[in-house]
């Protein structure tokens, strides 16, 4: 007999009941547990900010990790973008979306970067700008 | 400040008798057409029929339209270049002051690329991809229509540019610092960047528009390994269309703000970065190649498994290699300005990966090679394109792995090596996959094949006309010659520019076929008429609907159940075809209603653009004004669909099956 | 093309069960529209390049430590998270269908947006009179570009929720309503997550240079 699959669920879309075989949570308590995760993720990063006792350096890898999670807690608990089958095409979605903006900053900041480095100082540019 | 702005007769180039002539002709043009159709009586079923239509098949074909004409448009820059070039050596400085020469030359690259390459793709994109899906239209009709208008705004302020005004003389990729305010000081920067971000507007709503048909309104049974090939290569160019257009807004969004608000994102002073735009044009720039090649890439796809008489070889390896490509052209960009100070290890990466992406490509042409291999192979004109691209592509491609090599392309970056190289892949690759497609798809579109000696005829003049216009150009490159010159000292240089010149001249011989081929299939059509709807024994969905389709493309959804849906179907006997139907019956259908939202949205479109340019700001803000209640009225409508009752589709349906049937 | 009169149920059941055919309209429109937002993160990626890249450039004038209050940053960051949840709780009251609740949920979430950009505004305006001006240098023009638009962002999303509440006044809760008020919640969220990435990037790890 053929299975009665739904059809892939909309980005946003609630929890269909039957589709966790009934431990449904309620949507309140989702939004809820989404919303005190980014609290205390936001005031961890604006801690982590401005304490000394984390050593310097490692900070802004912190709070680049910080805001990823809380990314991930809108992602799940407010949009409800889950590993399903049925969430499939939102996912891989999400993630040729992820991949172009990786690809577009860390290859334009690798770029510029080096360009910088092999290029005259704007200082020293202006100062030329200067001499006649 | 003026209540028009910068706006003043002086505007209009009464100095400079070339242009005086072209905007006339041009105005002449649009007049006699404008005044034909209204003697004739054509405005109300134009109206209603298609400047208003949602129906995807009529939004294609307005592309390939708004293509054609562009095409005559950008290849006359082309010819006047061509001319210019072979005549400016030594003590002769021709006939272009350099003031227009740049001019021209900026316009061809912005007008062949995006409006005369973009909408012919996008176009057969529109037209074939919901019938091979087995789907009734695009997932948002309106939006499309949209899409379609914005794109023509583009063209009608970039065309207007001619008259009122002038053009970028900054190349058609405008770098800062000569793109700035300082160095740019007309509207001629501010023509380029409104009519881009206008049509891009339109593009990224197309590229949302046809991943969401892909992924969600196939057929029953249309799995993603039984679409068509050419299905393939739209989602991939589509996904490109997505993930790269926003930074061309972005970046042409940061370039206005230097010139509107005195920002500093790429100007010399305030620690500007002019780099930063080179940069980042480019992270659009690849993918845009990729996104006018992948559809042409399909078209040949599905060519020659149809002229072959054999499936496609190699299906989930072609699949495999259109998805790579498109994860690859975001890896490659900076082979685009190897020149521009990177050291050897940022050069090395981007320099290998551009080497890489052609093994995909090469994977396709060897697929389609073996596709030929053992066939029976119809020599239609369809054919013909495809034979002709893959010898011209192979060799386009092949300079540019040679490019890829970051030495190498230090010493033939911005020369005419380089100009040879984009000119063969795109016009071996690109508009013979335009033109493949045209003939192909032409008889669905409107009932009648096109005429096949004017075809042949065109075929071989652009190819003959090609290589004496573009191989030269590759020797020149080695000879040391610069890109976008004016004038030039080296008279060894001129023989081979005279060549390129004749080049030209066959070429537009080619063009002319195109245009005789058009006139004489439209004047003989009843000799090629399509009755069965299937002129080639094709082998996908589209071949299974009336030549033209109906509006719903398919009263009964077809039931996929393999690749090559049609040909499965035709290998039935006609008692089990049924089985690939629905079975349930004719059911009523909705469908969307024609909208003038489009058109209307357009219009405020050129009015907000053309007020923008020349710093009207009161008449900018209506124009938005005018487009927002445009948006509000369309949001508003109760009624947006039209329900097509059972009756009529059985009536409609069970008359083509007869007539196909005999 | 209602998937109803080809179906004739929600749901189609067919012997192919891997794939059924085309989705219905609410999944096709959020899809659409979850595209969109993707190519606007990719918008936004741009710009945010253009930050990194140029937030050194400051061409002797005004660096972020010298600009950016915290208090602001945080409690603007306040109000347009308890925007979002405000909204998740508006999505709820429109799966309810209750007009009242709905209104309720649109009039916090509005009123919390227009609180993140009044403080925004003071904030631009503060720096421009002291003459941190976009034009000063390229940090700022960069600064004002990327925290500008997503300001613009949530003002043409303010605009969007009046429109929609105005719809759902006239017009109920009918299929096209609804799903129009998805786009905007996905729309409303996805700015969320993008302020996340601003005041991440832009002002904590701007103080601390």
């Amino acid at each position: 007999m053929s299975s009665i699959r739904p059809h892939d669920r909309a980005p946003g879309e609630d929890m269909v009941p039957f589709q966790t075989g009934g431990e449904t949570l309620s949507e309140l308590l989702v939004y809820t547990t989404g919303f005190v995760l980014a609290i205390v993720l936001t005031a961890i990063s604006f801690w982590a900010a401005n304490t000394s006792l984390l050593w310097p350096p490692g900070v802004p890898l912190g709070l680049a990790v910080l805001a990823i999670a809380q990314m991930g807690v809108h992602l799940v608990f407010f949009i409800h973008i889950t590993t399903g089958s049925d969430n499939t095409n939102n996912v891989l979605a999400l993630a040729f979306g992820i991949l172009i903006v990786l690809l577009v900053m860390a290859g334009s900041l690798w770029i510029m970067t080096n360009l910088d480095a092999n290029m005259m100082a704007p200082s020293e540019l202006m100062n030329l700008h200067m001499q006649h | 400040m003026s209540i028009l702005g910068k706006l003043s007769w002086s505007a209009i180039p009464i100095h400079e008798p070339e242009a005086m002539a072209a905007s006339g002709l041009m105005i002449a043009g649009v007049i006699a057409v404008l005044l034909w159709t209204t003697a004739r009586g054509y405005w109300p079923y134009l109206w209603r029929e298609w400047l208003t239509s949602v129906d995807h098949k009529r939004i294609g074909v307005m592309y390939c339209v708004l293509a054609l004409l562009m095409l005559l448009r950008g290849f006359i820059d082309a010819i006047m270049m061509r001319a210019q070039q072979a005549f400016a050596a030594g003590s002769s400085q021709g006939y272009l002051p350099p003031g227009h020469f740049d001019q021209i030359f900026s316009a061809h690259g912005t007008i062949m690329i995006f409006f005369m390459a973009m909408p012919f793709m996008i176009g057969l994109m529109n037209f074939a991809v919901p019938l091979q899906l087995g789907a009734r239209d695009v997932a948002f009709p309106t939006l499309n229509s949209v899409s379609l208008w914005l794109t023509a705004s583009g063209i009608l302020l970039t065309n207007i540019s001619l008259v009122i005004g002038e053009f970028a003389k900054t190349g058609w990729v405008a770098y800062p610092p000569l793109s700035e305010l300082k160095f740019s000081p007309g509207v001629g920067v501010d023509y380029y960047l409104w009519s881009l971000q206008i049509s891009g507007i339109g593009t990224l709503m197309t590229g949302i528009n046809f991943v969401t048909t892909i992924l969600k309104l196939r057929a029953p049974g249309m799995r993603y390994m039984r679409m068509p090939v050419f299905c393939w290569t739209a989602l991939a160019t589509n996904l490109l269309i997505v993930a790269a257009f926003p930074v061309l807004t972005a970046t042409f969004a940061m370039l206005l703000l230097d010139r509107y608000l005195g920002f500093h994102f790429f100007t010399v002073d305030g620690q500007g970065n002019m780099m930063m735009y080179v940069n980042l044009f480019w992270v659009w720039g690849h993918p845009e190649v990729y996104i006018l090649v992948l559809p042409a890439f399909g078209v040949f796809s599905e060519v020659i498994a149809t002229f072959s008489g054999k499936p496609l070889f190699g299906y989930r390896s072609m699949v495999a290699a259109t998805m790579a490509i498109c994860i690859l052209s975001f890896m490659v960009w900076l082979h685009h300005f190897f020149t521009m100070g990177a050291s050897a290890d940022v050069n090395g990466f981007f320099g290998i990966m551009s080497m890489i992406i052609a093994v995909p490509t090469g994977v396709k042409l060897f697929n389609w090679l073996f596709t030929m291999y053992g066939g029976r192979v119809r020599f239609t004109v369809s054919i013909l394109w495809s034979l002709g691209f893959m010898v011209t592509f192979a060799i386009g491609g092949m300079t540019g792995v040679l490019l890829a090599v970051p030495p190498a392309d230090f010493q033939l970056h911005n020369s005419l090596f380089l100009i040879a190289h984009f000119h063969n892949t795109i016009i071996g690759g690109v508009f013979f996959g335009a033109m493949a497609g045209y003939n192909y798809w032409f008889p669905k579109a409107f009932g009648f094949r096109l005429e096949e000696r004017w075809g042949a005829g065109a075929f071989w003049c652009w190819l003959v006309g090609f290589y004496l216009a573009f191989m030269p150009l590759y020797v020149l490159g080695l000879m040391g010659m610069t890109r976008r010159m004016q004038h030039y000292d080296d008279l060894n240089w001129q023989p081979l520019l005279i060549v390129a010149a004749v080049g030209a001249l066959v070429i537009m011989a080619g063009i002319g076929c195109i245009v005789v081929q058009l006139v004489v299939s439209i004047r003989t059509r009843e000799l090629r008429r399509d009755t069965t709807g299937d002129p080639w024994n094709g082998r996908t969905l589209e071949w299974s609907t009336s030549s033209p389709p109906p509006p719903w493309n398919y009263a009964l959804l077809p039931h996929v159940k393999g690749i090559d849906a049609f040909w499965a179907m035709k290998q039935q006997a006609p008692g089990e075809q049924a089985a690939h139907v629905q079975t349930a019956g004719y059911a009523p259908i909705e469908m969307p209603k024609n909208s003038a939202t489009g058109f209307v949205t357009a219009f405020f479109a050129v009015i907000t653009g053309f007020a923008l340019i020349w710093h009207i700001w009161w008449m900018a803000g209506l124009g938005v004004f005018g487009a927002l209640v445009t948006l509000l009225v369309f949001a508003w409508r109760d009624q947006d669909e039209i329900e097509i009752p059972a009756g009529e589709l059985a009536r409609i349906d069970r008359s083509y099956r007869a007539e196909a049937a005999t | 093309m209602s998937t109803e009169a080809i179906f004739g149920a929600e749901g189609a059941i067919t012997v192919d069960a891997i794939y059924e055919g085309p989705a219905p309209k609410r999944i096709v429109v959020a899809y659409g529209f979850w595209i969109f937002l993707l190519s606007d993160i990719v918008l936004f990626s741009a710009l945010f390049a253009t930050y990194a890249v140029l937030v050194h450039a400051t061409a002797g004038g005004p660096d972020g430590v010298q600009l950016f209050s915290q208090t602001r940053i945080a409690i603007e960051t306040g109000c347009l998270l308890a925007s979002s949840y405000t909204c998740g709780l508006m999505w709820m009251a429109i799966g309810a269908r209750n007009p009242a609740a709905t209104y309720l949920g649109a009039a916090v979430t509005f009123v919390l947006g227009a609180a993140f950009l009044a403080l925004e505004i003071r904030e631009f305006a503060g720096m421009i009179a002291a003459g941190a001006t976009p034009q000063r240098s390229a940090f700022l023009s960069a600064f004002f570009t990327l925290v500008g638009s997503h300001g613009a962002h949530v003002t043409l999303g303010l605009i969007w929720l009046t429109v929609m509440m105005a719809q759902v006044a006239t017009k109920g809760f009918v299929a096209a309503v609804t799903r129009r008020l998805a786009c905007f919640s996905l729309f409303w969220h996805a700015l969320d997550i993008i302020w996340v990435g601003i005041f991440t990037v832009v002002y904590l790890m701007g103080i601390r240079t």
